[in-house]
């Protein structure tokens, strides 16, 4: 069976522990959660987690049973075959003398990122877009040291009018 | 007018018509108790061991179909809980555990005896609540109760602070709880429900495997009328044991591991196989891959999480069984179906897994067979784990709905004596027979104090082998005899009974059985009886570990013809 990354959407009630069971069943069923990204959704009461998780479609449909089944979740859509963006946020702390500086910024300026802090001997950049966007600039960027890297779950969301989760 | 917490959870118990709870006092629920104790209307019922009380709740639960309700205190009273909340969580028993939690000010301070049980009973329960208001109660219980008995009952952990017993809350009890992500769908999807009509109508080598789901939704008259007019053969998994009357000609045993041969070879034949309320436990199946090979598969369960987990299905139905049922059966052709019921009657025949080999000896078998002469089939068998749940299953006949109560999906030794004694007290009218190995007996002996405190006269029959049976068992065949840690020194049982006030007997000799049995029912009271049983006999047959049901190993030994197993179908035709 074909694995791949799954993209799961789900809406969940603001419940204390409610992150802790949703880990508890990924753990207690063997399923690896490839990133997690929690916020708060447009009902009040409820926060939306986007979760990456990789496996066939029948191992994943059993993830997103076993999930809609704790009982604080309300809903969980796998909208993986669903046209669809997907975002990261990075922010990438790199090494940067006064004479690699330029050619830096010319890097970030080309994957329309941002620098949000310069020190004399670093730059912090923040970069969003899908994984693969992240990890091109990481790997252009390990040239000249990184010092940190922070980064983002992914967050989803299908495109267009398509019925809202 | 406010009341305390501990009050509000009274009289949350009166507005659930609670009328026994299982429990052990402690520290953190002592105002509860305190307030308990003003509660004429609700009869508790002091364990010796929380383990108890949870299996007494369970068992209590299965026999009257209500929420057991068990209570405990914190730290160590709520550890002791776990393995029997875990063992409703597997058999879908509804449940409701109350613990006591350290006052709110010492959460997460290593208080004296604080321990984070809502995080341990996490994955145990089917949902589970920290109280930290006491005007909250309400709410929690009402939603506890409404998720342990609904959709696939469960248990429902609540754990309550001590000082939240103690504070003062309006008591207004919800109406109805509402729970945006909870649904139960009990109707199924007529388009699924005609797909199954249709590939059943079609069938010509069709089995039904009926499991607890049958039970739990009160669906055997829906089941009955289904086998009878589709003429269907009905195999049980060890839980589904008494939803469909054993003495009915369709009626093939169970499947599985230590199922009937007959079942099993019906499965692997069958073109079509029919899961009603079960989720193809491993022990069921055998090895997966060589499942049923032929069949088409049709499964209602109400718990869309089981469809596809373990075993592909053509035909998925995610609906209440009753309800399921309700529907399907109009759309169910009459039908004789006679080859294929000739067939399973020939291998009923060729063999007969109820035959019990003459020995001079007392066989296992054969007391659970006498007591099944004795009782008339007419009691509630309560088992432990291991040689002595199999025999019980296969060597007595149930057909009162819920009548063999035993611990299947987490297979706990000890479940048998607590679990006979909530059995008794749910229903104190009919005879209850404890069927206890000597290394499960062991584990909860303790609560034959709380069955002589509550006068519960149920009986107990110790299949005393000297071993862990079934472990042993498994040495014998596949570790070459090394009877590593099973072989089983134990006190006299009838002394222990006596210093407990229980009468008891210990049987030796073959002639003795049917006297024992019969002076233990003539007994107004506990009664215990140690049967002194072959060494060495093993359960048969058997589907090894990793085979498929097709692989069956039956008994190498000679069998004989006993009269009355054999004639268990005939007579019924």
């Amino acid at each position: 069976m074909e694995t791949k990354i799954h993209t799961l959407v789900a809406l969940v009630r603001d419940k204390p522990g409610v992150l802790n069971r949703i880990a508890s069943l990924f753990r207690r069923r063997g399923f690896n959660i490839d990133s997690i990204a929690v916020g708060p959704s447009v009902e009040t009461g409820l926060s939306r987690v986007t979760v990456g998780v990789s496996g066939s479609d029948a191992e994943v449909e059993q993830v997103r049973k076993q999930w809609e089944k704790v009982i604080d979740v309300v809903k969980v859509s796998d909208i993986t075959s669903e046209p669809m963006v997907t975002r990261e946020l990075a922010l990438i702390k790199v090494k940067a003398s006064r004479v690699e500086r330029s050619e830096i910024i010319q890097i970030v300026d080309i994957f329309r990122a941002n620098i949000i802090d310069v020190a004399h001997d670093s730059l912090t950049i923040e970069v969003t877009g899908d994984g693969n966007k992240l990890s091109s600039l990481y790997i252009l960027l390990k040239d000249f040291g990184i010092k940190e890297i922070a980064r983002t779950g992914r967050i989803a969301m299908t495109r267009g009018a398509g019925k809202p989760l | 007018m406010k009341i305390s917490g501990a009050h509000i959870v009274c009289e949350s118990f009166l507005k659930e018509n609670v009328d026994v709870v299982f429990g052990y006092p402690g520290g953190a629920v002592l105002p509860f108790y305190d307030t308990l104790y003003q509660y004429d209307k609700i009869r508790h019922i002091l364990v010796r061991h929380e383990q108890g009380a949870a299996h007494a709740a369970d068992a209590y639960a299965r026999v009257t179909g209500k929420v057991g309700v068990c209570i405990a205190t914190s730290g160590p009273g709520a550890t002791n809980l776990v393995t029997g909340i875990a063992n409703a969580y597997l058999d879908s028993s509804p449940m409701v555990a109350i613990t006591g939690q350290v006052a709110r000010p010492f959460i997460g301070k290593d208080a004296f005896q604080e321990v984070d049980i809502t995080g341990i009973t996490l994955p145990i329960t089917k949902h589970n609540y920290l109280v930290m208001k006491a005007s909250d109660l309400p709410e929690i219980i009402k939603e506890s109760f409404y998720l342990a008995r609904t959709g696939r009952p469960g248990p429902v952990h609540i754990d309550i602070p001590r000082d939240v017993f103690t504070e003062l809350a309006e008591f207004n009890y919800p109406d109805k709880v509402t729970f945006p992500g909870y649904k139960v769908k009990p109707q199924g999807h007529p388009t699924q429900i005609k797909k199954a009509a249709a590939l059943i109508n079609a069938a010509q080598q069709p089995v039904i495997l009926a499991g607890r789901g049958v039970l739990v939704s009160n669906a055997t008259g829906e089941l009955k009328e289904l086998v009878e007019k589709a003429q269907i053969p009905v195999i049980t998994t060890l839980l589904g044991i008494s939803c469909f009357p054993e003495s009915h000609a369709l009626s093939f045993g169970m499947i599985g591991m230590h199922g009937t041969a007959y079942a099993n070879m019906a499965v692997d034949a069958a073109d079509v196989v029919i899961a009603i309320g079960m989720r193809f436990d491993d022990r069921a199946t055998g090895r997966i891959s060589g499942f049923a090979p032929r069949a088409k598969i049709v499964h209602i369960d109400v718990d869309a999480a089981e469809i596809g987990k373990n075993v592909r299905v053509n035909v998925p139905i995610v609906g209440d069984v009753k309800h399921v049922l309700k529907s399907l059966n109009p759309l169910i052709n009459e039908s004789s179906r006679f080859a294929w019921i000739t067939q399973l009657e020939c291998w009923r025949e060729e063999h007969p897994s109820t035959d019990i080999r003459e020995c001079d000896g007392i066989l296992p078998q054969y007391v659970i067979n006498k007591i099944h002469e004795v009782t008339g089939g007419n009691a509630t068998i309560v088992t432990g784990v291991g040689q002595n749940q199999m025999w019980s299953a296969r060597y007595f006949w149930y057909n009162k709905p819920n009548s063999f109560i035993s611990s299947g999906g987490l297979g706990t030794m000890g479940f048998e004596l607590p679990a006979a004694l909530g059995a008794k007290i749910g229903r104190p009218e009919e005879n209850v027979w404890c069927v206890a190995g000597d290394g499960g007996f062991q584990m909860t002996i303790q609560e034959l104090a709380t069955i002589v405190q509550e006068k519960a006269a149920v009986k107990i029959a110790i299949i005393n082998n000297g071993f862990l049976g079934m472990v042993r068992q498994w040495q014998e065949l596949f570790y070459e005899k090394r009877y590593a840690a099973t072989p089983l020194w134990s006190p006299d049982f009838v002394k222990i009974a006596e210093a407990y006030g229980i009468p008891g007997l210990r049987v030796t000799d073959k002639l003795q059985v049917l006297p024992a049995i019969q002076q233990a029912m003539e007994y107004d009271g506990p009664f215990l009886i140690d049967f002194v049983v072959e060494p060495e006999e093993n359960i048969y047959p058997m589907v090894p570990p990793g085979a498929s049901l097709a692989e069956i190993m039956e008994e190498p030994r000679e069998t004989v013809h006993m009269g009355k197993n054999s004639s268990k179908h005939i007579s019924n035709l």
